[in-house]
């Protein structure tokens, strides 16, 4: 007879497994500095890269000199597109369809351009002998503004001259890269015709840059005796850079090892293929020792992956009373020199068609111009799914702008056009099916936490006290409510490079009932060797502790897309649970077979199975993952593995109410949040500590793109904000404390319900901060002003509206 | 290249000697001759903190100094701070209050807020977020840093207390 203490519910808690705030098990190494970073990587006799870069963001290279870099001591090679063209590597593809110069060929498109690699035996030989290549130049007129390049005849991309069809339909100039239509051209613009009320705005997402603390970098290493190439770097998608490596280089897939170690922030800076990687390879396999290239900060900045630079103009129509009943977005993005996003194949525009937001609104039309410029190529998902940031600010921003012209209040006008629960799963006018959502209690449920109505009192006083000269504060309330899409996605409308945004988990249980369960995933930061343990303790009734998380190796991981778009937990994480019940499947078999009774005759519970309606009879899953193999069990097979390949039925969508309380000096332009509230549904909730971690952080970073943070170019093609002096980054001094806040709202198709919420906070934090900015003013005539709402703009706009005397 | 000199540091207690270019930065002989790799790089410009150490009791951005400079100094980094088996505070209360995500950042932090429970073993919120604002973080918004450091701070003193 089995003893039945403790009970189901400790033995539940002495698993850790979903919803446990478990500490981090990533912690122990990284408290003590024994983090393994890609720059932490030493390999015998490695050599260091470095790049040549163009200063001019637009001109013709006459010449390259490689004579007196090559004659500095320790220098081993210097490579310039020339040499990489016999082996068909000055070029590479772009995860979105386009190609991009490895090495200059001929001439340059933005400042900061790879023009030559030197290689040398250390790192200061390296910086030394990239003075020493001369390059001369001949300056081309520079395009930095988009309709300008629109309408002018300087052709930017010379290698697609007369190729009217691009990699997502007909180019309309030679600047053009793509138009992405969705939604309902005619019956958009009938509705807006008709409407009682119209408003038009338009508004400029700037560019911006996610600036993970650690910058990019890799490490290549072929050995000459196996054929073999083993490559580490920043990898947010390993196993797709092994595939691109091999589509590029030739080299079959399965001598191509890609390693990502531990990553210091992502954020969407390293999903994408950058020269470094690939002249890192090539100087490998032409020295023959490994060799190593990390980005200094400077060269992160201008040149990998940018995010937004979106002209977004709107025009929403409503009745009278503001129920919206129509939508048109017109988009002219800014793409840079090459098309370098990294969007599913079939979304050159990403998700920016869920800009109809959380609200119900029938007819709706979106389209998006891609364009090249002389600036950085990317476009990447800075801390969100794939555009979601820029389609989110813009509904946020143009319903704030149509209750002004309703003279409404803002959260009353989002109330009455939040989709009813009872609508889900919602069809969006613009394509997508909404999974589950319960705005209105959210909604609700934020008003009453901040006293929404009393807030709006204090500022009405304040207004009027600001008129009467008593004081120099203006007061804004932020608000927000977003709905995010993430979990890409479905392999039949998602995939890169025809690669199926499917992901993955193998597991394997030990006799001793510990485990491994490698995923296809790569955190970097994120804590899934924590969270992803806690998804199988539930699933299998082996506690999270006993279980080993490993993701980022391609030779051991099985394949996955990797970790951006908020995929990891909607997409791995489902695959995860899906194996685990597998293991959880084949126990069963096991369990019966022990306990002499029919499979059906055994039922799950927490760690064991035990015979229905005789709970003292069971088995652990420890017992059976040790009778898996020491058992000779009749029509199974020896061990306890199962592997899942999961293609998710449909995006996840997450979502949040926020509010921000905001004091503005209108002599200054300096703001003080004075408070913020974030509440976040994401489904199940996996770790709520970890879930918080990440709004602080998302919501950190939103609060920097939306107060100061950007990529600024002069007429010349110039970056203004290379550096850590000129781009804001907060510091612990000018970030508030958050309150945070949850109703959960599972997703009805995902396994466990989970959603994802690593990008939430950026993607509602971002309008939130910027609607508070606004509405200090909006009693003072401001409809929109762009972002960044740094100090200086802010006092222009007050200094615009008569607000200095 | 320049002529290689002599340096001589006493790095966690230990004494090192080494051949280095004058104009080598500090965390590169850190990291590149010592192998000491907890100091991290994270910008050309002194501003994010990853690379703190300390240095004769100061707490010291490495990519600031060069090595010729540093040279007869008593070095403390991460690797110094605790042991495996016994966490400095300060370790166990960051990971304790989720004070990290990506880890990146995290040594110079703990590093950094040893000095300054040193310098002000009862500090505020503010004094918490002003002392460490040096150190840039873009995981965690900081606040479970700031929760971090002030539960470690009172920590500390009731351990004071308690051996008083």
């Amino acid at each position: 007879m089995n003893d039945l203490t403790p009970d189901s519910k400790e033995r539940s808690t002495n698993l850790k497994g979903l919803g446990c705030s478990r500490k981090r098990v990533e912690d122990v190494r990284f408290v003590q500095g024994k983090g393994n970073y890609v720059d932490d990587i030493k390999l015998p006799g490695m050599l260091h890269g470095d790049f040549v870069r163009s200063p001019y963001a637009h001109a013709r290279v006459i010449s390259i000199n490689k004579e007196a870099a090559l004659a500095l001591p320790g220098v081993v090679a210097v490579l310039t597109a020339e040499d990489l063209a016999p082996l068909g590597l000055h070029w590479m593809p772009t995860l979105a369809g386009d190609k991009q110069m490895v090495l200059a060929d001929g001439k340059v498109l933005f400042q900061g351009q790879e023009v030559a690699y030197v290689v040398a035996n250390d790192r200061y030989i390296a910086a030394d002998a990239v003075e020493l290549v001369e390059v001369e130049y001949e300056e081309l007129p520079v395009l930095t503004d988009p309709f300008e390049a629109l309408n002018s005849d300087v052709v930017l991309r010379e290698d697609l001259e007369g190729q009217t069809e691009g990699a997502h339909g007909p180019r309309k100039h030679h600047n053009h890269i793509f138009t992405w239509e969705q939604g309902e051209e005619e019956a958009t613009n009938q509705v807006l015709d008709s409407a009682e009320v119209v408003v038009t705005e338009s508004m400029y997402y700037h560019r911006t840059h996610p600036c993970p603390l650690e910058t990019c970098g890799a490490v290549a290493s072929m050995d000459a005796v196996t054929g073999k190439l083993t490559l580490y770097g920043t990898f947010q998608a390993p196993h797709a850079i092994r595939t691109v490596v091999s589509l590029i280089s030739g080299i079959e897939e399965h001598n191509i090892r890609v390693i990502s170690p531990d990553i210091g922030g992502g954020f969407g800076n390293k999903v994408g293929a950058y020269s470094g990687y690939v002249c890192s390879v090539v100087a490998s396999i032409v020295t023959g020792k490994p060799v190593k290239w990390v980005e200094d900060r400077i060269e992160n900045l201008m040149t990998t992956a940018f995010a937004r630079d979106y002209w977004m103009t709107g025009k929403i129509a409503a009745t009278k009373e503001g129920k919206i009943t129509g939508l048109h977005c017109q988009v002219t993005a800014d793409h840079g020199g090459f098309d370098a996003c990294a969007d599913p194949t079939k979304f050159p525009a990403g998700f920016m068609n869920i800009c109809t937001g959380s609200y119900d609104i029938p007819t709706a039309y979106l389209a998006v111009d891609g364009v090249y410029t002389n600036k950085a190529p990317g476009g990447v998902s800075y801390r969100c799914s794939f555009r979601v940031t820029e389609a989110v600010y813009f509904i946020e921003r143009m319903i704030e702008v149509l209750a002004i012209e309703l003279d409404m209040d803002a959260a009353e006008l989002r109330r009455i056009n939040f989709i009813k629960k009872e609508q889900f799963p919602y069809q969006s006018a613009l394509g997508w099916e909404y999974d589950s959502g319960d705005y209105h209690r959210a909604w609700d449920k934020a008003m009453e936490a901040v006293g929404y109505e009393g807030l709006r009192k204090e500022q009405a006083e304040r207004v009027e006290a600001f008129k009467r000269g008593e004081t120099r504060k203006l007061m804004g309330i932020g608000l927000t409510h977003f709905t995010e899409i993430v979990g890409a996605g479905p392999v039949k409308n998602c995939d890169i490079l025809g690669l199926g945004m499917f992901d993955s988990c193998e597991i394997r249980i030990h006799p001793t009932g510990s485990a491994i369960a490698r995923l296809g995933t790569i955190s970097q930061g994120q804590g899934h060797a924590t969270t992803f343990a806690q998804i199988l303790a539930s699933e299998i009734g082996l506690p999270a502790d006993s279980i080993t998380i490993e993701e980022g190796d391609t030779d051991t991981a099985p394949y996955g897309l990797g970790t951006y778009g908020s995929r990891s937990t909607p997409v791995a994480g489902a695959a995860t649970a899906m194996a685990g019940r597998k293991i959880r499947a084949k126990a069963q078999m096991i369990a019966a077979y022990l306990l002499e009774v029919h499979d059906d005759d055994v039922e799950f519970d927490v760690d064991r199975f035990a015979v229905k309606g005789a709970p003292e009879r069971f088995k652990t899953m420890k017992e059976i993952a040790f009778a898996a193999y020491n058992q000779a069990i009749p029509g199974l097979e020896p061990g306890l593995e199962a592997v899942s390949y999961y293609d998710p039925p449909n995006m996840t969508y997450p979502f949040g109410a926020y509010v921000c309380v905001m004091d503005i000096d209108v002599d200054t332009g300096v703001t003080e949040i004075r408070r913020f509230y974030a509440l976040d549904d994401c489904g199940t909730r996996i770790n709520p500590m970890i879930i918080e971690g990440q709004v602080h952080g998302g919501l950190t970073e939103a609060l920097a793109v939306a107060l100061g943070q950007e990529i600024a170019y002069d007429e010349q093609g110039n970056v203004k904000t290379g550096t850590l002096m000129d781009f804001f980054l907060p510091t612990a001094w000018e970030v508030p404390n958050y309150e945070t806040d949850h109703t959960v709202t599972p997703s009805p198709h995902h396994p466990i319900g989970a959603k994802g919420v690593g990008e939430s906070p950026h993607v509602g934090g971002v309008p939130c901060f910027s609607n508070a900015v606004h509405d200090a003013f909006r009693a003072f005539g401001l409809r929109h002003t762009n972002m960044p709402h740094d100090h200086w703009r802010i006092w222009r706009t007050a200094n615009e509206l008569g607000l200095h005397g | 290249m320049t002529d290689k000199m002599h340096v001589k540091l006493n790095v966690n207690g230990e004494d090192r000697e080494f051949l280095a270019e004058p104009r080598e930065l500090l965390i590169y002989a850190l990291r590149e001759h010592l192998n000491i790799t907890g100091p991290h790089v994270g910008c050309d410009t002194s501003h994010c903190g990853a690379c703190t150490v300390t240095i004769d009791g100061k707490s010291v951005k490495s990519c600031t100094m060069f090595v010729a400079q540093a040279n007869g100094a008593e070095i403390t980094t991460i690797e110094g701070i605790g042991k495996p088996d016994a966490l400095h505070v300060l370790q166990e209360s960051f990971r304790e209050h989720h004070g990290l995500q990506c880890g990146f950042c995290t040594p110079g932090m703990i590093t950094r807020a040893t000095k300054l429970l040193e310098e002000n073993p009862n500090p505020t919120e503010e004094d918490v977020r002003f002392g460490m604002s040096g150190n840039i973080c873009r995981c965690t918004g900081y606040q479970n840093i700031v929760k971090s450091i002030l539960s470690a701070a009172s920590e500390l003193n009731s351990a004071k207390e308690a051996a008083q």
